[in-house]
């Protein structure tokens, strides 16, 4: 089976993967959705949608009932909603613009899952091969400048509305993206400078950033979260800001926006808006995970490679590969949960709030923690 | 009373970076999503009706089967919205309660009117109408939302009183002292 696999030309195995990996963000975004739901009706002490079941399936006698409560039909109802209903377009729209808008913003939340390492498993040399789409050396660079592309989006869409509250919340965003993208990238800093130790091979590689976690001893398995807390919270309010979250949720702004910049958008290209968003946040949570949190590591201080060896599957590159990657996911997904569970408890900011942590707070603290860490790496490497 | 000035303290440096703040709201919110919902799931799930309820308002007969109402009128002049309507109508002589002398031939209360006030139970001498506990009404069209009088009779019941107050007034009649 494996062997059929490889002995296919290259750009097939590559499509075949990249399928696979649409396979399962779609659904994960769809889930998310209903999660998003579910979290927020627990939160405030509602059971949440827990109605919609198809009469086939109502039959099914423990797991019919089950799959109920927990709304899973609804999200299909959501989808089928969204796919079918009418796909109005306004007249007062700039058409062409209007339309490209949800195609730009589904393309780069698409792209930088090429660059995310998702997983690894051990060659019978020892060495640790990272599962992802394209094992790019410049990693995170490639994901910053893509994701950085999804901008262009808000803006096409809040001008190509032709309409007040859409412009608006397309001005916001556009102001909050680019404001906050100079703390992210600044807050990473420090861990490739902490990587990169004087003559090692030179690497913005995210499976890098993992490995690095993993390796025996106490420094060497401590998880960056743990070394740099600092640049991990201004790293994760960053990614708020950038995936449009609450409490920096300005480009929507129900309340005084009507619905920011996807007010003119209904039926499937609000859903390519919707999607893009979840797989921008899925994304975030992917990079913050292989950054600070050890990646696909169960525990700190507990490397993929020392628990596969517990189970003894270390000699099992599937079996090894399948555990990483549910670790992963794991680990994204408890992150998507703490979006959600901050959207409940952080109430939203103002605009001028917004800007003047993200200008007067977040970048200062993130030039002099770099300043810090840049001084100390050099003091202890030489 | 003298004014008091409040020294207020200056914001600590932990304070003013929110983060203790953020974990505490955070540990509110996961305490509120590990409790139970307070949800009542409606159909399935009903709330329990206090006593003195005021629901749809409903006719009742007394223990002995009568109907109580004697079309006096007077919840038809007191409904606020003009929700009631009664046709009065005459007991036939030889009805074992030919002394009423009146009941309603025609009772209709229009619900997409009623107010649920309760003056109509307020005003009514003969303790006929009352709001009882039924809270839940719906129909599909302006006609069915209208409760005729069997309706009203069916959805009221039986009040168990014992003042069988016309049958004292009839045995008194038949004493020769009426009052």
């Amino acid at each position: 089976m494996s062997d059929f696999f490889f002995q296919l030309h290259p750009v097939i195995q590559g499509l075949i993967k990249g399928l696979a990996v649409i396979a399962v963000i779609f659904p994960i975004a769809g889930i998310c959705s209903m999660a998003e739901r579910k979290v927020s009706a627990w939160i405030q002490g509602r059971p949440g949608p827990n109605r919609a079941i198809p009469f086939w399936f109502a039959w099914v006698p423990v797991l019919g009932p089950f799959l109920q409560r927990l709304g899973i039909f609804h999200v299909m109802a959501d989808g089928g909603k969204m796919l079918f209903k009418e796909d109005s377009l306004p007249g007062h729209v700039n058409k062409f613009y209007f339309i490209l808008a949800p195609i730009v913003a589904m393309m780069p939340a698409l792209t930088t899952v090429t660059a995310v390492p998702f997983g690894a498993y051990f060659d019978p040399a020892g060495r640790t091969i990272p599962l992802g789409l394209a094992p790019v050396d410049v990693g995170l660079l490639a994901v910053f400048a893509v994701s950085s592309l999804g901008v262009y989006s808000l803006i096409l869409a809040g001008w190509a509305s032709n309409s007040k509250y859409p412009f608006l919340g397309g001005v916001r965003a556009s102001a909050q993206l680019i404001s906050y993208e100079l703390s992210l990238t600044l807050s990473v800093i420090p861990v490739f400078l902490w990587i990169n130790a004087p003559g090692t091979e030179g690497t913005m590689s995210l499976a890098r950033a993992v490995e690095f976690q993993s390796q025996p001893g106490f420094l060497g398995g401590t998880w960056f979260i743990f070394l740099m807390p600092v640049s991990a919270l201004v790293f994760l309010i960053s990614l708020f800001a950038e995936t449009n979250r609450l409490p920096f949720d300005m480009a929507e702004g129900e309340a005084d926006l009507v619905g920011g910049f996807h007010t003119e958008y209904g039926a499937f290209k609000w859903g390519l808006f919707f999607v893009a968003e979840y797989s921008h946040m899925l994304i975030g949570s992917g990079i913050f995970t292989l950054l600070f949190l050890g990646g696909w590591n169960p525990l700190p201080w507990l490397s993929l490679g020392q628990f596969a060896a517990l189970l003894h599957v270390a000699h099992l590159p599937l079996a090894v590969g399948v555990l990483s990657i549910v670790i992963f996911l794991g680990k994204v997904l408890a992150m998507i949960f703490f979006f959600m569970w901050v959207r409940w408890t952080v109430p939203r900011f103002r605009y001028d709030q917004v800007m003047k942590l993200g200008w007067q707070k977040l970048l200062p603290l993130a030039i002099a923690n770099l300043l810090f860490y840049a001084i100390a790496i050099a003091v202890i490497q030489k | 009373m003298a004014i008091i000035p409040l020294e207020r303290k200056p914001l600590t440096l932990a304070e003013r970076t929110y983060i203790p703040q953020i974990l505490g709201g955070l540990k509110t919110t996961l305490a509120r999503l590990l409790k139970p919902t307070e949800t009542l799931e409606y159909p399935e799930q009903r709330p329990a009706i206090p006593s003195g309820y005021r629901g749809v308002p409903t006719l009742v007969r007394d223990p002995n089967g009568r109907e109580k109402c004697v079309s006096c009128q007077l919840c038809e002049f007191v409904c606020p919205p003009k929700a009631i309507r009664i046709t009065p109508g005459s007991i036939p002589v030889d009805a074992p309660t030919a002394h009423v002398e009146k009941a309603p031939q025609a009772f209709d209360i229009d619900m997409l009117r009623c107010i649920y006030c309760g003056l109509c139970q307020e005003v009514c001498p003969e303790e006929a109408i009352f709001l009882q506990a039924q809270y839940s009404m719906s129909g599909y069209t302006r006609e069915e939302m209208v409760n005729h009088k069997d309706r009203l009779y069916e959805l009221g019941g039986t009040l168990p009183d014992q003042h069988h107050k016309w049958d004292k007034k009839l045995a008194a009649e038949k004493h020769g002292n009426a009052h």
